[in-house]
């Protein structure tokens, strides 16, 4: 068994896992972070932008790098199933599936893909509605990106940096996902089952159970114990694993989300009461939710009655709709809910009232009906493209506005970069529910894995803080780890394989007890093997063999295997078999001890039976009747295995 | 290692009889509980399931493993605070979550009637029903639910109404596979059918058993040609439903013909349940077919324009106007009191979109009777046209038999119909499919012997060896023969090589050893009488293993062979012929071969 590890982002992991024949790519992340490199992409032209020196400029090209180009490492042709663990693991799908001669299935919650639809969707429509009069590439050569300025001379392998693909691709890398519930068994080619579970952290997100009847690989990606609105992780069914990939732990160890989410209402409602507007760069599902909720309960009570809240997205509706529509995929409180009926969100009733509108973008209806001071929640949250671009202009002037980071994805330094200098003012709340080290050490003592392995940065404490070794794993034994690039076997033995007796065998075997409880029996059987299953069925009779006069001919042909004896155990007793011998009407029998056993010369018949502890050696010349009698006799004291 | 059998056995109303179901299945020594319904033709108790058939005197909780519940019709859960509050049963009782949202809505609807209505005592109360839907689990589709260490259930889109499902039911490798009723028309949904599971039993309902319907559409269009023509005599149509399932998607056909056809005659829809019914429809919306959920985020379904809430004076209203009332049946409230009213006009119609069962009023005016005796001896004199539409999605026979050619079922077993439709079915099963097929009575147990195959570990070494010799392909005409130990420990069950069965059993093999000394008169020397032994034996035996080796001796397979010649005559050979008992077999050939050649 093999891991073929094709991302060193530890929550935007990308493994090839082999295991009995299959080859199973675990998520597909896409490390977005390259994007930073690049100047925003405004919705209307900025002189300013377009005036900054240093900057490439000229180029404009939004790329986004792919997680990596595994060829090298892999055929991406061979991957038979891509197990998805939650939409942001998914973004990289139309680079795996399309124009790489992929032809297997992707499996995934309806959640999961209903949403990675549109984050995937809105990624697009960013890109597409901001049409590049110019595109460069030739930047990318290694000869010329080292003449290149700052950070980009820098950039590791900038040759796998990708363009967004469109929408074509993304229907037709989505056409592959098969839906799966949680604890649902699928099996693949009979070799394998997989089985998708709750992870707790988003809608539909989950770890993956990937076993044969004997040994069992947990995927833990992206996993989260905190009370939020997705069902709660499951974690029982992680017990007995032999081997645990642990992916996609929080990326801000340091930082309590509900200490964030505090942080991030009074920061808001501070900017509000002072008449400044607040702007908040997020994702269009995940956190946003429970960003509206907590706003929900806040807003009566900071006299925020009246504020405006709007939420701007190509998809912004379809994302409050659905999230209203997966009340399986909910924690209890919210299931309750929809049993009464209600929807399981708050937002619906802030939309109702009208406290909170959603547009697809800053243009038509936004831009008449729009009133400050107000609070917007926009992408993308690397301020690169998106309707994001266009409120850092209009309002980073103002010291009265504040913008609040919320997503963990990118350095919000980074982020801001391009629009400095910025009299706007700037809170850092990120919020990330994922596992913390705590969490996963009390996690992996609870479930007992036989093998860690994980991304090789969580087996040291982050370069920054290397002193704080609570922010690492410690286990025993130590997890394995990986890097990008890296090639791991996993410490797996296969021993044993499950095979099923029909009933006209299993009806047919002698069973003997050898000791108290434990019985044996031999089997003489037909495997038949289909579909990576195998059976075994009595062997037919063979026809009865014609009387034939051609003897020799049969010599000629190889031998038939026939049943082979079965081997012996257990030892002959003098005694008794001396009193056997004697009701066969053996009774001249001189016995001789040696240094191991005892001789017996029967004497009459000229024949020698020699018994020792572990072994009996007849001999006996041209007397086959008596030599037959004999063997039966010997074998009635022992043992057949 | 034995057989198992598999039991059916429907309580009564299950049979062959179509008013509750209520089926209980022994599989693997599991005891499981499907369905749990009420008869709504009955006001006494035989209403309710007698549960004395399961257990005399033990409690049910101890005998059941666990209830599954199909969908949300009265006839199908109806029973089920009794069963659980009343008689007693606190095991898990499984439904989908949409089953689990509507069913106690439902069962307080039902209380109120029987009991505040009607004055009944000995009914369950609504705090039963809350105590019994805190022991439901809830179902999601494809999960499968391990219900302890050997039974798993696994759920399947039914199509019938909101949150219906087929279960299948596996204890080791028996299983059973439960369907109320299969919408074959139902499939523009997410994945309708199910795997090819090859369960030992399929248990289905088989309520329309004779009847093909038309399809789909033909129906619809007759349903609406039908109530245009009255709304245009000015006559009023009722349609007597149940409050959630069907109804939905006739107010959606309505609710399209109107806004087409431009039509102003006012829709009602009785009782306070519909908005809350809607609101289920959009919340679950995923349960729901393809076409809805791909257009909820724009446009809800479910939100009507023509069709209006109504009210008891409003029958009285002269014009014509259609009306939706529940209950479905016409056994009781709203539907039967404007039935009443609207009874004596013959420009009126009723149209009944399901099912009914015996001894409602549904059932007498479908059967042609025109004069239905009331309470209090009045007699109601039936002028208004009467219309039957199978909008109901129970399965048919068409459904039935496309399930078995997806599910290749080793028996069947028919439920939920009347004797003589099923006996038509079952006789067409045998036919087509050459299965078994069974339909017990009420109370009675049909038995279904399964033949399961034993489940064992085999040892990945001795499996790759027989693979190897049997060659990368199987060859049908050639077997791969394999031989091994069987290990039976506890509960396991290993299949191993016999020299590991040995090892992992501590034991010291025996050796059983045979010689056979041939005296035989050779001029030559002893090497040189062993050489001519083994060129010629290899002359003879092709094919065979044969080997000389550097230690003076020759092997024919396992058989050594030695010559030894006596000090005082070099002629007077003798040959040594030594074999193991598992060695053998070859013995009197090689035997045979040498002494001709000595005699030569």
């Amino acid at each position: 068994m093999k891991l073929y590890c094709l991302s060193g982002h530890p929550t935007l992991p990308c493994n090839v896992l082999k295991f009995k024949s299959t080859t199973i790519m675990l998520d597909c992340g896409l490390d977005t972070t390259s994007v930073l490199n690049f100047l925003p992409l405004p919705l209307v032209h900025s002189p300013r932008l377009s005036k900054l020196p240093g900057w490439i400029s000229k180029d404009g090209t939004i790329n986004l790098e792919k997680v990596l180009d595994a060829r090298e490492l892999l055929d991406l042709s061979t991957i038979d199933v891509i197990l998805i663990s939650n939409y942001h693991c998914m973004m990289a799908l139309p680079y795996i599936t399309e124009h790489t001669g992929f032809t297997g299935t992707v499996y995934a919650t309806e959640p999961t893909l209903q949403i990675g639809r549109l984050l995937m969707e809105e990624v697009v429509n960013f890109m597409e509605r901001v049409p590049k009069a110019q595109s460069a590439t030739c930047w990318k050569n290694k000869e010329i990106q080292r003449m290149l300025p700052g950070p980009l001379k820098d950039a590791v392998d900038v040759w796998t940096w990708k363009r967004c693909y469109s929408m074509q691709e993304v229907n037709s890398a989505l056409s592959k996902v098969q839906l799966v519930g949680y604890s649902q068994k699928v099996e693949l080619f009979g070799a394998v089952q997989v089985s998708p579970l709750s992870s707790g952290y988003s809608l539909g997100s989950s770890n993956w159970i990937i076993q044969s009847h004997h040994e069992k690989v947990s995927y833990v990606s992206g996993s989260s114990l905190l009370t939020t609105h997705p069902q709660p992780m499951d974690q029982s069914s992680l017990k007995n694993s032999d081997v645990l990939i642990l992916t996609g732990l929080t990326q801000m160890p340091t930082a309590n989300p509900d200490g964030m989410l505090g942080e991030f209402c009074s920061n808001l409602a501070m900017t509000i009461r002072a008449g400044g507007n607040v702007l908040v760069p997020c994702y269009s599902s995940g956190v946003i939710y429970d960003l509206l909720e907590c706003l929900y309960q806040f807003i009566e009570s900071a006299s925020l009655g009246t504020t405006p809240f709007y939420f701007i997205s190509p998809v912004a509706n379809s994302s409050l709709e659905f999230s209203q529509i997966f009340a399986e995929w909910l924690c209890h409180n919210k299931q309750t809910k929809v049993y009464l009926p209600e929807p399981p969100f708050p937002h619906a009733e802030l939309i109702q009232t009208n406290k909170l509108k959603h547009y697809p973008s800053i243009h038509g209806d936004f831009s008449s009906e729009f009133r400050q001071p107000c609070v917007v929640f926009t992408g993308h949250p690397s301020l690169r493209f998106g309707d994001v671009v266009h409120f850092m202009e209009l309002w980073g002037k103002s010291s009265l506005n504040t913008i609040i980071f919320t997503e963990p994805d990118f350095s919000y330094l980074d982020a801001l970069a391009p629009y400095q200098p910025l009299a706007m003012k700037c809170v850092y709340c990120p919020i990330d529910t994922r596992l913390n080290f705590h969490q996963v050490s009390k996690l992996l003592k609870e479930v007992q894995p036989l093998h860690v392995v994980c991304p090789e940065q969580y087996t040291q404490p982050p370069l920054t803080q290397s002193h704080r070794s609570d922010l690492m794993l410690e286990l025993q034994p130590p997890p394995m780890p990986y890097r990008r690039c890296s090639v791991l076997n996993l410490p797996f033995r296969r021993r044993y394989e499950r095979v099923y007796i029909l009933p006209e065998l299993a009806n047919s075997l002698v069973p003997s007890e050898i000791k108290p409880g434990v019985s044996v029996a031999t089997v003489s059987a037909v495997v038949h093997s289909k579909d990576n299953k195998h059976t075994l069925q009595s062997v037919p009779k063979p026809p009865p063999v014609a009387p034939s006069k051609k003897r020799k001919r049969v010599m000629d042909e190889p031998p038939v295997v026939l049943a082979p004896k079965p081997l012996l155990s257990g030892a002959v007793p003098l005694e008794a078999f001396l009193a056997t011998l004697q009701k066969h009407g053996i009774t001249e029998v001189k016995v001789e001890e040696t240094a191991d056993g005892h001789i017996l010369h029967l004497q009459a018949e000229d024949t020698l039976i020699q018994l020792e502890e572990d072994g009996t050696h007849i001999v006996c010349d041209n007397n086959e009747p008596l030599r037959t009698t004999l063997r039966d006799l010997v074998l009635r004291f022992l043992q057949k295995l | 290692i034995g057989k198992i059998t598999g039991c059916v056995f429907p309580l009564q109303g299950a049979g062959q009889d179509v008013g509750r179901s209520c089926i209980l299945v022994s599989i693997g020594g599991k005891n499981i509980m499907l369905d749990c319904g009420m008869h709504m033709g009955y006001n006494d108790d035989r209403r309710f399931p007698d549960f004395s058939y399961i257990t005399q005197n033990g409690r049910l909780t101890d005998f059941l493993d666990c209830v599954i519940i199909s969908h949300f019709h009265l006839d199908h859960c109806g029973a089920l605070p009794y069963m659980s509050e009343m008689v007693g049963y606190d095991g898990p009782i499984y439904m989908t979550h949409p089953t689990k949202a509507i069913c106690p809505i439902l069962l307080e609807d039902f209380r109120k009637i029987t009991v505040d209505k009607k004055g009944e005592t000995n009914f369950f109360t609504s705090q039963m029903i809350k105590d019994c839907m805190k022991k439901v689990v809830p179902l999601n589709l494809h999960q499968t639910v391990q219900v302890d260490d050997e039974l798993e259930i696994k759920a399947y889109y039914a199509g019938h109404v909101l949150g219906a499902a087929m279960v299948h039911i596996k204890v080791g490798s028996e299983s059973v596979v439960y369907t109320v009723s299969v919408n074959k028309y139902a499939k523009s949904h997410i994945s309708a059918w199910i795997d090819k599971c090859r369960p030992d039993i399929l248990i289905s309902e088989s309520t329309y058993a004779t009847t093909i319907r038309d399809s789909k559409r033909c129906r619809e269009r007759d349903f609406l040609k039908k109530v245009h023509e009255t709304i245009e005599r000015g006559g009023k149509v009722l349609i007597p439903v149940f409050a959630l399932g069907r109804a939905q998607e006739l107010c959606i056909l309505l609710e399209t013909f109107w806004e087409r056809m431009n039509l102003k005659a006012p829709i009602y829809f009785s009782t306070g349940l519909t908005e809350k019914a809607n609101h289920y429809y959009k919340l679950f919306i995923t349960w729901t077919n393809q076409k809805i959920r791909k257009t909820f985020v724009q446009r809800n379904m479910f939100e009507f324009k023509h069709i209006k809430a109504f009210d008891r004076s409003y029958a009285d209203n002269p014009g014509p106007m259609v009306v939706f009332a529940t209950p479905g049946m016409l056994h009781a409230g709203q539907s039967l009191q404007i039935f009443k009213k609207w009874a004596g006009n013959e420009k009126n119609m009723v149209i009944m979109p399901g099912y009914c069962v015996q001894g409602t009023i549904g059932h007498k005016i479908l059967n042609g009777q025109r004069k239905l005796e009331m309470e209090g001896r009045a007699t109601l004199d039936v002028k208004l046209q009467v219309e039957y539409m199978s909008f109901s999605a129970h399965a048919d026979a068409k459904g039935i038999m496309q399930l078995i050619r997806m599910a290749e079922p080793r028996n069947m077993l028919l439920v939920h119909g009347e004797a003589v439709k099923m006996e038509f079915l079952k006789g067409k099963i045998e036919q087509e499919f050459s299965i078994d097929c069974y339909m017990p009575a009420n109370g009675e147990t049909a038995t279904v012997t399964t033949n399961p195959s034993v489940p064992v570990d085999i040892s990945l070494n001795l499996l790759k060896r027989e693979m190897a010799l049997g060659g990368p392909l199987p060859d049908p005409k050639k077997p791969r023969t394999m031989h091994g130990t069987l290990i039976m420990k506890e509960n396991s069950l290993k299949l191993v090589s016999s020299e590991q069965a040995l090892k992992e059993l501590g034991l010291n093999e025996h050796q059983l050893r045979f010689t056979c000394r041939v005296q035989l008169q050779d001029p030559h020397s002893d090497p040189d009488t062993l050489h001519r032994i083994y060129t010629h034996l290899k002359s003879v035996l092709k094919g065979y293993t044969i080997q000389h080796l550097p230690d003076g001796t020759v092997m024919v397979e396992s058989i050594v062979i030695k010559v030894s010649s006596s000090a005082e005559d070099t002629n007077a050979k003798v040959l040594l012929l030594s074999w193991s008992y598992q060695g053998g077999e070859y013995f009197f050939t090689a035997l045979c071969i040498v002494k001709r050649l000595m005699y030569q």
